[in-house]
């Protein structure tokens, strides 16, 4: 017969006894709840779900993406109020994530991988945690290795020049759900911006060395510019059918921007070739080679997914 | 004649009771007084919608206020209580309550100023930002800005110059 305990256990036997007591505000151990529940998603007419989906995917994975990176500066940044800072832009683009991600789902679900029957995982969750490398439709930026601060500086200013751009005419689309998605992350995307535009003014007028470090880092991720700048055929017929925008069309708007940023900090365009694209795996591929939205990405990005995806593949069941 | 009062009254308790909810985040504010309750029905059988719409993309306090407002709408007769997301218009500091930014300002919390408004591009800024603020503990207006980021996602943080104490202060979106 096993052994059965016969009295209450004390506190000291648990150490969350005391958090859980006639506590109700603690979210964990609710259901899970859509992201878009009562939203209109009914996707507007003339426009292909498919197509839709696969833009929603490739700007949810940047944003994704990203914010698994500036996580990753969590209790690690130079100081509080920065390491602050970047967790809370890493929640903002992991938001806009969320809702692209259950927008996608939710016009295409053809595109969300299955798990077993009964799995309380949503669509949104699954887009995240069981896609592979090569099904993410991120841009190579948000997915290198971090590098010092002065590289997160010049990542989050080139990304967010570049998103805020693209996410303003958004607020355009066709699509009312991207549309609104778009409205509200304009709004995170400036401060974003404007932090990143400032700590690159402070760091090119600090000490020799912050100055260094900047340039080293402009220098780093400078191969990976022009791709922002490249339109996809996913991204060309969303444009056309009023619900994306053509990333060559923003090219001008952000050229502008960074030209502003690098005037007022005396820093010169670096003079460095684009990363080249992935070429010759035997898959079948455009004859420029793949590359980011394409899902064909830099060895960084498993890495990065296999520490996201852990424990969420651990238990496909798992309820949180 | 009656079952239309009668219909009103229920409304009303509806929309008193999910008005009543605090933010998990910011407790002296209610729902209503921070603006993301956007409107509360009420149908022929009684089930109850309450309508909210998020501060931020990434706010965490999102589940814990459905999960509130539901409890609290049960609590008060409605079984059937369920909440949607409403995602258009953005919400803005604009509908914090006259009412909530002097809830704001009691708890030592700086209460925004008006939302930014724009035609055409987003204009860059690299400068500090320029607020009217003042210090919510002293009342100075000698105050300088720490980070635009602070503990949740829709704070600043400040410090004050002359009482020397730090503060929060709500920021504009
Ligand atoms: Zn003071």
């Amino acid at each position: 017969m096993p052994d059965v305990r016969t009295h209450e256990p004390d506190d000291h036997d648990n150490a969350y006894a005391g958090l859980l007591v006639n506590d109700t505000h603690w979210a964990f151990g609710t259901d899970f709840e859509d992201p878009l529940a009562g939203v209109d998603t009914t996707v507007p007419d003339g426009v292909d779900p498919a197509t839709l989906a696969a833009y929603c995917l490739m700007l949810g994975d940047d944003a994704l993406v990203l914010s698994q990176r500036l996580a990753e500066w969590c209790s690690n940044a130079p100081d509080l109020e920065e390491d602050i800072a970047l967790s809370n832009i890493a929640l903002d683009l992991l938001g806009q994530a969320r809702l692209l991600l259950a927008r996608a789902a939710a016009a295409d679900g053809s595109q969300v991988p299955a798990l077993p029957d009964g799995s309380p995982v949503p669509d949104e969750d699954r887009l995240a945690f069981f896609r592979d490398a090569p099904q993410f439709r991120n841009v190579r930026l948000v997915e290198v290795p971090g590098g010092d601060f002065a590289q997160t500086v010049v990542r989050i200013l080139l990304f967010s020049s570049w998103r805020l751009a693209l996410l303003d005419r958004l607020t355009r689309s066709r699509d009312g759900v991207l549309a609104a998605v778009a409205a509200k992350a304009v709004k995170e995307l400036t401060y974003h911006r404007d932090f990143a535009g400032r700590w690159f003014l402070t760091l090119a007028r600090g000490t020799d060395e912050s100055r260094r470090r900047l340039v080293a880092g402009l220098d780093a991720l400078w191969p990976l510019w022009s791709e922002l700048f490249e339109t996809h055929d996913v991204e060309r017929a969303a444009a056309r059918s009023g619900i994306g925008v053509d990333p060559a069309d923003v090219a001008a708007d952000v050229e502008a921007v960074l030209d502003q940023v690098l005037a007022a900090s005396g820093v010169d365009r670096p003079a460095v070739a684009p990363l080249a694209a992935v070429q010759g795996d035997g898959a079948a591929q455009p004859a420029h080679g793949r590359k980011g939205r394409d899902g064909g990405h830099t060895e960084a990005l498993g890495a990065l997914l296999a520490e996201m995806q852990v424990v969420a593949r651990a238990h496909p069941g798992g309820q949180w | 004649m009656s079952a239309v009062l009668d219909r009103d009254r229920t409304l009303t308790r509806a929309r008193e009771a999910a008005a009543a909810v605090v933010d998990p985040e910011l407790p002296m504010l209610t729902l209503a007084d921070l603006g993301v309750l956007r409107d509360v029905t009420v149908d022929d059988d009684g089930a109850v919608v309450a309508a909210i719409t998020p501060t931020y993309s990434g706010c965490p306090a999102m589940a814990a206020m459905r999960d509130d407002l539901v409890r609290e709408l049960r609590a008060a007769g409605f079984a059937d209580a369920r909440v949607r997301v409403v995602l258009e218009p953005a919400w803005t500091t604009d509908w914090i309550t006259p009412a909530g930014r002097a809830a704001l300002a009691a708890a030592g919390i700086s209460p925004p100023g008006p939302a930014p408004q724009r035609s055409g591009p987003v204009l860059l800024r690299l400068a500090p930002v320029r607020r009217a603020v003042r210090c919510p503990r002293c009342g100075s207006d000698d105050v300088t800005v720490g980070s635009e980021f602070g503990s949740t996602a829709c704070k600043a943080l400040y410090r004050c110059r002359a009482c020397l104490e730090p503060f929060e202060h709500v920021k504009e979106i």
